[in-house]
């Protein structure tokens, strides 16, 4: 199967410090890694430069086909970054913001409001500035984009905090739904027990290196899990 | 590059729309200069008379700064930015749809300041076609170069401040083009007002040319 990643002794600067210090790593097309490593391991980086986010200073890196030492902005439309934050704008509703993210990535605007509805954010939650919503409903907006652009690379940050047990299950079923498909996904969780049932290859980091990659102790998880209702939405009032 | 460009301007101007930071921050705000510097300066109406378009355009000037600092300041909450620039849009189209959003609410503002003058100041209008064309390439002017700057300030924990510092001189020219220009206009000077005019639209093409082509550069590096 093609590498949709391949990284060889690439190195990323903040500043002067390497926060990737010479990663190797090579994933296939539709595969599931999870990144797995300590506070400051490299994961983040490693999912930014993926992203071509952060530049990669030395060493070797292509991320679907596209050199990212030479140009890292060509793959970023066929790749979706989840991360920390959520890039959404607070004075926009949910649809707007969906809309406008998926209008300037080039989607196609009937992706939209299938995304709200698998996200369960269709209706009322829907027409809710994104600045009067919790911390998860943010982070299911931000789900819901990038359901709606479907990349083949998504790179998820911690894609279940701040999610109920529920949209924990999308989440997983997203993530195998998209591999499935033939999208890759390179995703970090700290949620063990749910992300290596996701996963077939595990990648450790620390202090910026790949320092093994081991099958999961554990099988995939039972099939993706849909809310078939969408659950009621008590709206938060920052 | 304009199809990114009207998507980006539409965003910038539906935010506005909804938060309304400029009907109902920027607006005051514009009116309360003008009436301070009806009281800084001499109460006696003709002095004012005199000094309108300049002070009409100091007025214009710092909130260009308000407009441009907001729309930096949207792009920076929730790291904004780093989904502009996945989403792979043409840094080009990312320019002229902020600076174009920036020029319309600038626009909003100059016709709030003119009745503002026209009523405070006594100003009578007059020389419809120099005062739109000045009015026109001067807003253009700030709008395109206060977002190259707003680029370069906005990745910097110090932007608030930055911004005035690297805009305010660079920006002079446009504060002189545009007095001189209204000045004429208004039947205060005898000079030709459309040399004026013509500074106002150098500036503008030359910071339109360098927003178009360095603020890929800008957006990596904020």
């Amino acid at each position: 199967m093609a590498a949709a990643i391949r990284f060889r002794s690439a190195v990323a600067l903040i500043g002067d410090f390497p926060v990737l210090a010479g990663v190797d790593l090579d994933v296939a097309s539709g595969e599931i890694v999870l990144l797995r490593g300590p506070n400051g391991a490299g994961k983040t980086s490693l999912l930014r430069a993926c992203a071509g986010l952060l530049p990669v200073s030395s060493g070797r890196a292509e991320v679907l086909g596209h050199d990212m030492v030479a140009d890292r902005r060509s793959v970023r439309r066929q790749v979706g970054l989840l991360g920390h934050a959520t890039s959404l704008y607070d004075d926009l509703t949910v649809e707007d913001n969906v809309r406008f993210a998926v209008r300037a990535a080039g989607g196609r605007r009937d992706t939209v409001t299938p995304s709200l509805e698998r996200l369960g954010l269709a209706g009322r939650l829907g027409r809710v500035r994104v600045g009067q919503l919790s911390a998860g409903q943010r982070r299911r907006v931000a789900l819901s984009i990038l359901v709606a652009r479907d990349p083949a690379l998504w790179l998820l940050d911690e894609p279940h905090a701040g999610l109920d047990a529920a949209h924990r299950d999308v989440v997983d079923g997203l993530v195998q739904e998209a591999a499935a498909r033939g999208k890759t996904v390179v995703f970090a969780s700290h949620e063990q027990d749910r992300a290596v049932a996701l996963t077939r290859r595990i990648v450790e980091m620390a202090g910026g290196h790949i320092i093994a990659a081991v099958e999961p102790t554990i099988g995939p998880a039972s099939p993706p899990a849909t809310i078939s209702q969408p659950l009621p939405e008590p709206i938060h009032v920052a | 590059m304009w199809r990114d460009a009207l998507l980006m301007a539409g965003k910038d101007l539906r935010i506005e729309a909804r938060s309304r930071v400029a009907a109902n921050q920027v607006a005051p705000f514009a009116l309360i200069v003008l009436v301070l510097f009806g009281f800084a300066l001499e109460p006696d109406r003709s002095f004012l008379t005199q000094a309108a378009p300049g002070l009409f355009w100091v007025a214009v000037l710092f909130c260009s700064l308000l407009a441009v600092q907001r729309s930096f300041a949207v792009e920076s909450a929730d790291s904004a930015r780093d989904g502009l620039r996945l989403s792979g849009m043409d840094p080009a189209g990312i320019f002229l749809g902020k600076a174009g959003a920036v020029a319309l609410e600038l626009v909003g503002l100059e016709i709030l300041l003119t009745f503002g003058i026209v009523v405070l100041y006594g100003t009578n209008l007059q020389g419809a076609a120099l005062l739109l064309a000045a009015a026109a390439t001067a807003t253009i002017g700030l709008a395109v170069c206060g977002t190259v700057y707003g680029a370069l300030a906005a990745g910097l924990r110090v932007r608030e401040t930055l911004l005035p510092l690297l805009t305010l001189p660079v920006v002079a020219p446009v504060l002189l083009g545009a007095t001189r220009a209204w000045e004429v206009a208004l039947g205060q000077s005898a000079d030709d007002g459309w040399r004026w005019v013509i500074l106002l639209g150098v500036f503008a093409v030359i910071y339109l040319a360098l927003g178009v082509l360095a603020f890929g550069a800008l957006l990596e590096e904020a």
